[in-house]
């Protein structure tokens, strides 16, 4: 089969899959799978900048994808009144001490003697650390007690959509920090460095409950789409259902699961449009080329290190545009839910099993392991109930199995990857070599 | 029949062959040396004849036995020694561990082997718990062949094992590489040094794009106005 | 004088003790991924759930020997159970490098490759060891739980801070020194360590003196499933077994083995101590110490804490910037490329 045959029957086949949940179970079954695989495809396609175009492996993309959602409390949650006034100036002095100390640090590396340098560097950015701690302690526990049930800053009030590129220049912003220190070293240090961002980015997260009410959640955030209680009354929809012969609450269910979905796809068909455009340019095919021999692109004088950093950033930003998205459709902020295997090895499986360096093949991946993924536990549950079957009804065997069963997840997918590596290592629509 | 003995050897890495139909032969005892210009597959035959190199055709024989379908760990089992033009130490590892690793394969005391190769080569004994990658150029190499004698080679094969070291050193390890073959042992060495090298091989080989040019002895070669005038510089 | 003592007893209690056990477990974590990296040059992400896995069947063993009523107390029966759960892990790791990691090892794949894969083994250990024993805190420590109580203490110095010093965390730090000290004697003195390192700093030539490659790796991976599994038994007799917070430790793992100089094995050992030092000292709150220590009337009135407990990943993560930032060889000089 050609390339682009191969490509369409694979879409076609994805599409039916999940056409089959909608006629077999429900459109809104369905649709939620579609949301989730528009906003999985996404992330994966940002993984494979990284990795597809440049050979990044990138061991963070939870902590991108989580930063992008607090730009989604940041700036789309209304202000929390008396915030401001109660921690707003030690805030603000919190963050001039940091911007302070990194112009400082910046502005005096190049004039300290080699020696120095670095002990200097530490002690500066450990002094800043105090005074940073000194303005931000008060600030926190001010705002605190200020906004009482509450308990954090609110956002800006500004429409949800604002946040989805807001996230991506946050998840930028980090990637540039993290790249700057671990890309050029071995591939390997990358993969730490970028997991340990991610823990961090958590921990901070969960912590720092004047920022985004820690592990209390942020809920309650603005959606993009009419309310289905509002739609639900709209004549238009009243219209629609009698026209279809369903009730207007499942087609107020429907048409909003499906407003989602077209701003997603929206999102989706731009990055992808950008994405090919950029592996098509001659930027892109010397990226190709950096990524198949590192060394001959050096010794032509090409700075790899710099280059992978701006696909590292560009990369990341992706994630984070994802991960606004996802805090937008779920409508809330919980920190306490990222967690690396769904939101880092998840996206990878993604990668891998869509096709490295295509993005067709990355979208596909994404739409594709998401399903696996939601389909698995039913399968997971049906598997462990017919082994729990074999034993003792009610018996401690059958207890333990059914409580098993949310583990098949993980092992399909830790499965999946193995195989997808060893067999087909280039994927379902591999990159297309010498364009 | 001569102890080793390569036939009509032709291969190469890829789709085009380097060799064509190149012939190798050593007797026992023997110091034979290939020489030639750069890019005629010195180093190449002598990786096919220790099995680093899949022949497409011809015969390598060792002793009368055929060994062309074995292993180059295997080919070291039947008496060949082998050592590489780079990286051919554990730099990390001291001297005598180097040695020991040499006899990885021996099942029986090598105490004895190493003392023989400490009494040719004095220097190591004295450093013989250094890490050889602090070593000098001239005592790496000395390891190195060390390392390969361990395992009582009845063949020793060196791929230019002067490349980089002072003309001083040159001269000394020749010296032992002479020392070596009259301990009966079979040499077979690849050099960039043509001139000093033939002085003292008893066999010389010029090979030119693959094939055998010029065989004759080491004195002969020397002697030879056209091979004098093509590749050793007048 | 005695204010003195008393904040000494105070740091020792909850510094230096907790600091010395984790680092000891941290160093066992680490000499495991520095093995693997020397030898299979690749940064083993599923050796934290390794480490689970381990001690999952540890657990299992001991629960079934306490159900029968054998102990070796004052110790815990955990250590009775410990040989399981090491054949366990080294089978599961053998399984695992004969299905997954040969393959790229016969293609001489690139490293990022190995890393990979190794991230599928990672989900499929995680399934594994959470079938069997759920995602909860595990708590399996008996035998006699403290070498000196606190009351103890007190009554026997007459200071008012007291000291505890639990049996796990003597125990934690012998085993650790047995353990090291047995991987230096079979790397440094036994040939087949010897033709570890060899095959680690000279592949090729490692071949050409007859060291069979699979050999070393098989080598290789009971040693650091041995590890793991102590390092993971260790961790979870001094705290608790916890599937998840062992896949954690991966980040502090990995910045010890940095930090010491990665595929150095005396570097990883220095370095899981260098981590946990500056985690404890770091996120520890001291005003009670500096209570004792200052004039009175200068005692201080917050925490004085550096860093709050959960930023405990911070501190790793900084290291491993400072070190990649300063010197990227680590401590010992290790293999960067």
């Amino acid at each position: 089969m050609t390339g682009a045959a191969r490509v369409l029957a694979l879409y076609a086949v994805m599409a039916a899959l999940i056409l089959l949940v909608g006629l077999l179970q429900s459109w809104t079954v369905a649709l939620a799978i579609l949301q989730l695989s528009l906003i999985s495809a996404i992330m994966s396609l940002g993984a494979n900048i990284q990795w597809g175009y440049a050979g990044l492996f990138n061991a963070g993309v939870m902590g991108f994808a989580a930063l992008g959602g607090v730009a989604g409390v940041l700036v789309a949650m209304p202000p929390v009144a008396g915030a401001l006034a109660a921690g707003g100036l030690d805030l603000g002095l919190a963050i001039l001490t940091v911007l302070a100390t990194a112009a400082l640090i910046l502005f005096l590396r190049p004039r300290l003697p080699d020696l120095i340098r670095t002990p200097a560097t530490l002690v500066l950015a450990f002094l800043g650390y105090l005074a940073m701690r000194r303005f931000l302690d008060p600030a926190s526990a001010a705002i605190g007690s200020a906004t009482g049930a509450q308990g954090y800053m609110g956002g800006l009030g500004l429409p949800i959509l604002i946040a989805w590129p807001v996230g991506g220049l946050f998840a930028a912003g980090a990637a540039w920090l993290v790249g700057k220190v671990a890309l050029g070293l071995r591939s390997d240090y990358l993969a730490i460095a970028t997991l340990g961002i991610a823990e961090i980015i958590l921990a901070v997260l969960k912590n720092e409950n004047w920022l985004t009410r820690g592990v209390k959640n942020v809920t309650g955030i603005p959606r993009p789409v009419p309310d289905e209680i509002v739609l639900q009354q709209q004549p238009w929809v009243i219209d629609l259902a009698a026209r279809f012969g369903s009730d207007p609450v499942m087609t107020a269910a429907v048409v909003s699961r499906l407003w989602y979905a077209v701003l997603f796809a929206i999102v989706l068909a731009i990055l992808l449009w950008l994405s090919e455009r950029a592996l098509r340019s001659p930027w892109g095919r010397m990226m190709r080329a950096i990524r198949d021999n590192r060394d001959a692109a050096e010794a032509m004088g090409k700075d790899v290190t710099r280059r992978h950093l701006r696909v590292f950033v560009l990369g990341s930003a992706v994630v984070g545009i994802a991960g606004a998205m996802l805090v937008t459709l779920d409508g809330q902020f919980t920190p306490a839910s990222y967690n690396p295997l769904r939101y880092t090895f998840l996206i990878w499986v993604m990668v891998i099993v869509g096709g490295s360096g295509n993005n067709w093949g990355a979208v596909l991946g994404g739409f594709l392991i998401w399903y696996v993924w939601v389909v698995a536990e039913p399968i997971g549950n049906w598997l462990t109930a017919h082994l729990a079957a074999l034993a003792s009804p009610g018996g401690w065997w059958d207890s333990h199995l059914r409580a098993a069963a949310p583990h098949f997840r993980p092992l399909l997918m830790g499965l999946i990857l193995l195989v997808t590596l060893r067999f087909a290592p280039r994927g379902l629509i591999p990159e297309a070599r010498g364009r | 029949m001569s102890f080793l003995s390569a036939r009509a050897m032709t291969g190469g890495y890829g789709a085009t062959d380097i060799l064509h139909g190149c012939a190798i032969a050593v007797e026992r005892g023997e110091i034979a040396v290939i020489v030639g210009p750069n890019g005629a597959g010195k180093s190449t035959a002598m990786k096919a004849i220790f099995g680093m190199l899949r022949l497409r055709e011809g015969e390598v024989r060792l002793d009368g036995e055929p060994i062309t379908a074995l292993s180059p760990q295997e080919r070291v089992r039947r008496g060949m020694g082998f050592v590489p033009q780079v990286n051919n130490v554990f730099a990390s590892m001291s001297v005598a561990e180097n040695l020991e690793m040499g006899a990885f394969i021996r099942e029986d005391d090598y105490s004895e082997t190493m003392e023989q190769v400490f009494s040719l080569f004095p220097i190591l004994y004295e450093k013989r718990a250094q890490a050889a990658g602090e070593l000098s150029g001239g005592q790496r190499q000395q390891v190195a062949v060390g390392r390969a004698l361990m395992t009582r080679p009845k063949l020793l094969m060196l791929d230019e094992p002067t490349a980089g070291v002072s003309p001083i050193v040159m001269d000394e390890l020749f010296d032992k590489i002479i020392e070596i073959a009259r301990t009966g042992i079979s040499i077979l060495m690849v050099e960039q040094n043509a001139r000093q090298a033939l002085n003292i091989a008893d066999k010389g080989y010029v090979l030119v794009q693959g094939r055998n040019r010029y065989t004759d002895t080491g004195e002969a070669l020397l002697a030879d106005p056209e091979v004098r005038r093509t590749f050793l510089g007048g | 004088m005695e204010n003195f003592l008393n904040a000494l007893v105070l740091f020792t209690n909850f510094v230096v003790i907790p600091a010395t056990t984790y680092g000891a477990q941290l160093a066992l974590g680490a000499l495991g991924v520095t093995l693997i990296y020397t030898v299979l040059r690749f940064s083993n992400f599923a050796h934290g759930d390794l480490m689970a896995f381990g001690t999952m069947l540890t657990i299992m063993v001991t629960w079934g020997l306490q159900a029968l009523g054998i102990g070796i107390a004052p110790l815990p029966t955990a250590l009775l159970a410990l040989p399981v759960g090491m054949i366990g892990a080294t089978a599961l790791a053998l399984l695992t490098d004969r299905w997954v990691f040969a393959f790229y090892r016969h293609r001489r794949a690139d490293p990022v490759i190995f890393v990979i894969a190794s991230v599928g083994v990672m989900f499929v250990y995680n399934a594994i060891t959470r079938f069997f024993i759920g995602v909860g805190d595990q708590r399996f420590e008996d035998g006699a739980r403290f070498v000196i109580r606190v009351p103890d203490f007190r009554a026997m110095t007459g200071l008012r801070e007291g000291l505890a010093l639990r049996t796990s965390q003597v125990l934690t730090v012998v085993v650790m020194a047995l353990a090291v000290a047995f991987v230096f004697w079979f790397l440094n003195r036994t040939r087949t360590g010897k033709s570890m390192r060899a095959y680690s700093d000279n592949e090729d030539l490692a071949l050409l003196s007859g060291i069979s490659p699979g050999h070393v790796v098989r080598v290789t991976w009971v040693l650091a499933a041995c590890l793991a599994t102590l390092a993971g038994v260790l961790y979870g007799l001094d705290k608790s077994f916890n599937p998840f917070v062992y896949f954690q430790l991966l980040l502090p793992i990995f910045a010890s083995a940095i930090v010491g100089g990665i595929g150095q094995p005396v570097g990883a050992v220095v370095g899981g101590f260098v981590v946990a030092f500056s985690e404890v000292t770091l996120t520890y709150a001291y005003k009670g110490v500096l209570t004792y220590l200052l004039p009175e009337g200068m005692a201080p009135e917050g925490l004085v804490q550096l860093l709050g407990t959960d930023y405990k990943f911070a501190v790793s993560f900084v290291i491993l910037v400072i070190v990649l930032l300063v010197r990227p060889t680590g401590i010992f000089r290790g293999k960067v490329v």
